[in-house]
């Protein structure tokens, strides 16, 4: 991370959010064209749970393709104008470094316990959303222990200072797992719906239109409402990805970071469950890593994008149907979108 | 098809849970619309390879932690695949999702009759408790009668280093 900072100073900062069990620092990477305009935060973090591998790969991948991409892609150019990039490449990470070392299906964080013949508290059920009640185990022996009480983590609580400090900034949460190929949004310990649930699963197609043409048409189609980021992912590969409520597709739990994200007052918050079905599960075979990350990058930016287009609205957008432009784009999509 | 991408057969199945109880796996009715490939000559190119080694076959970790199966071990793998759909079957109810998470160890079991043997642990992954289970299962294979699970049984979690 120290290396990326210094290639692209212009662009990239690291900065300290905090420190782990074992006493690692946690470093995020901040970036952010400079500017005067005053803007908005994107939050994305990886490596909650140690064993899914892909994950900090993804972001490692995505800062990547930003830093590589930013003065030509004109969709990025356009966000970084108005939104940085926070990104946590590995927030457990004395996990990662243990399933790397020790135990390669390793989950949870390092925690002692019971005077050390136990670790690990699940980071993923330690927040403070509904903490204990739903999904969860009081157990440490147990892969979703919640810990001894919400927050009571080094990692759980240097992410949520931080985030609470922002919030009134930040538009977007997004936290990358693997495997299932989900894009769930809130919440894992109800089946009510959170108040803007028509726009966090059903985006407009106007932007996969962008993203599966390779033009920048924008065009409001408001009576087909898509799942648009994940139709963005399938464009590039065909990888069919599942959108919706955790506690609906998936299963109940509580203390999620993305609940608690959700209930602090953050719009647009997404937990991301990369490839694949349970074929390789958590141990991805290396040729699948790099199409991974890019149909995952098309899902991320296009969620991005849209924060950008509907806070700030205007500048170079063209609302414009320029018709054969449309037909053909639209053919494209009625295609393979009809599931 | 796992190893041909382009190759699909649909497969529909009526899958009962017992309500009363639990210990018994659901009962699976299935449909194949179509054919499966026919598999006899890899077949028999892995029987005669395992038949021909000198010594009992013995490997670890498939795939390695990065995800590689090496070619040689992949009948190995495919093996504790199916192996495995049948153990998941037997312990499956509504509330359980359960995926192969990789071969711990496998070592072949000589045996003086046609038949294959191998003894497998695996670790299975639940997916609504996020357990990591290590189960032991016996597997019997001949290219002509198919696979057979002979024994298996679920394990303790090893103690921690």
């Amino acid at each position: 991370m120290t290396q990326i900072q210094k290639s692209n100073s212009e662009l990239v900062t690291q900065h300290y959010l905090g420190k782990t069990t074992e006493n690692r620092t946690m470093y995020y990477l901040q970036i952010s064209q400079p500017s005067d305009k005053i803007k908005k935060i994107i939050w994305m973090d990886c490596g909650i749970h140690a064993r899914e591998w892909i994950s900090p790969a993804f972001c490692q991948w995505f800062v990547k393709e930003i830093l590589q991409n930013y003065k030509s892609d004109p969709k990025i150019r356009r966000f970084l104008q108005n939104l940085d990039l926070y990104i946590l490449p590995v927030l457990n990470i004395d996990g990662y470094i243990y399933s790397w070392e020790k135990d390669r299906l390793w989950r949870k964080n390092r925690s002692p316990h019971m005077n050390g013949t136990c670790y690990g508290t699940d980071l993923n059920r330690n927040f403070n959303s509904s903490w204990g009640s739903i999904g969860v185990s009081y157990n440490c022996s147990s892969e979703i222990f919640c810990g001894s009480g919400p927050e009571s983590e080094p990692e759980t609580r240097a992410v949520a200072q931080f985030i609470k400090n922002k919030s009134s900034d930040i538009l977007c949460y997004l936290t990358i797992h693997s495997y299932g190929q989900y894009i769930l949004t809130p919440y894992g310990s109800t089946t009510k719906p959170p108040s803007n649930n028509e726009e966090l699963v059903g985006q407009h197609i106007h932007l996969l239109q962008a993203v599966t043409c390779g033009t920048s048409l924008f065009t409001l189609l408001p009576f087909l409402q898509r799942k648009m980021a994940a139709a963005a992912l399938m464009g590039k590969y065909g990888t069919s990805y599942k959108v919706g409520a955790t506690s609906l597709i998936l299963y109940s739990n509580s203390g999620s970071s993305r609940d608690w994200a959700h209930t602090i007052g953050i719009p647009f918050s997404y937990t991301f469950e990369l490839r694949d079905k349970g074929t390789h599960g958590f141990v991805l075979p290396p040729d699948q890593i790099q199409h991974t990350c890019e149909e995952t990058m098309l899902a991320v930016t296009a969620i991005i994008d849209y924060v950008d287009r509907k806070y700030f609205p205007g500048g170079a957008v063209m609302l414009t149907a320029s018709s054969l432009g449309l037909s053909l784009c639209l053919s494209v999509i009625l295609t393979w979108n009809v599931s | 098809d796992v190893l041909d991408k382009d190759s699909t057969v649909n497969c529909t199945a009526e899958v009962l849970y017992h309500l009363g109880n639990k210990n018994i796996a659901p009962d699976v009715q299935f449909t194949l619309e179509g054919e499966l490939k026919n598999t006899d000559e890899a077949d028999n190119v892995f029987y005669n390879r395992i038949k021909s080694l000198e010594k009992e076959l013995v490997a670890e970790n498939i795939p390695d932690n990065h995800g590689n199966v090496s070619p040689e071990m992949e009948p190995i793998h495919l093996l504790a695949w199916v192996a495995s759909g049948y153990v998941i079957w037997q312990n499956s109810t509504e509330n359980t999702k359960f995926q192969l998470a990789q071969i711990k160890h496998v070592k072949q079991v000589k045996r003086s009759d046609e038949y294959l043997e191998f003894d497998y642990k695996i670790l299975l992954h639940e997916m609504l408790t996020q357990e990591i289970i290590p189960w032991q299962m016996t597997v019997l294979w001949h290219p002509q009668h198919g696979v057979e699970v002979t024994r298996d049984s679920r394990q303790p979690k090893e103690a921690p280093e």
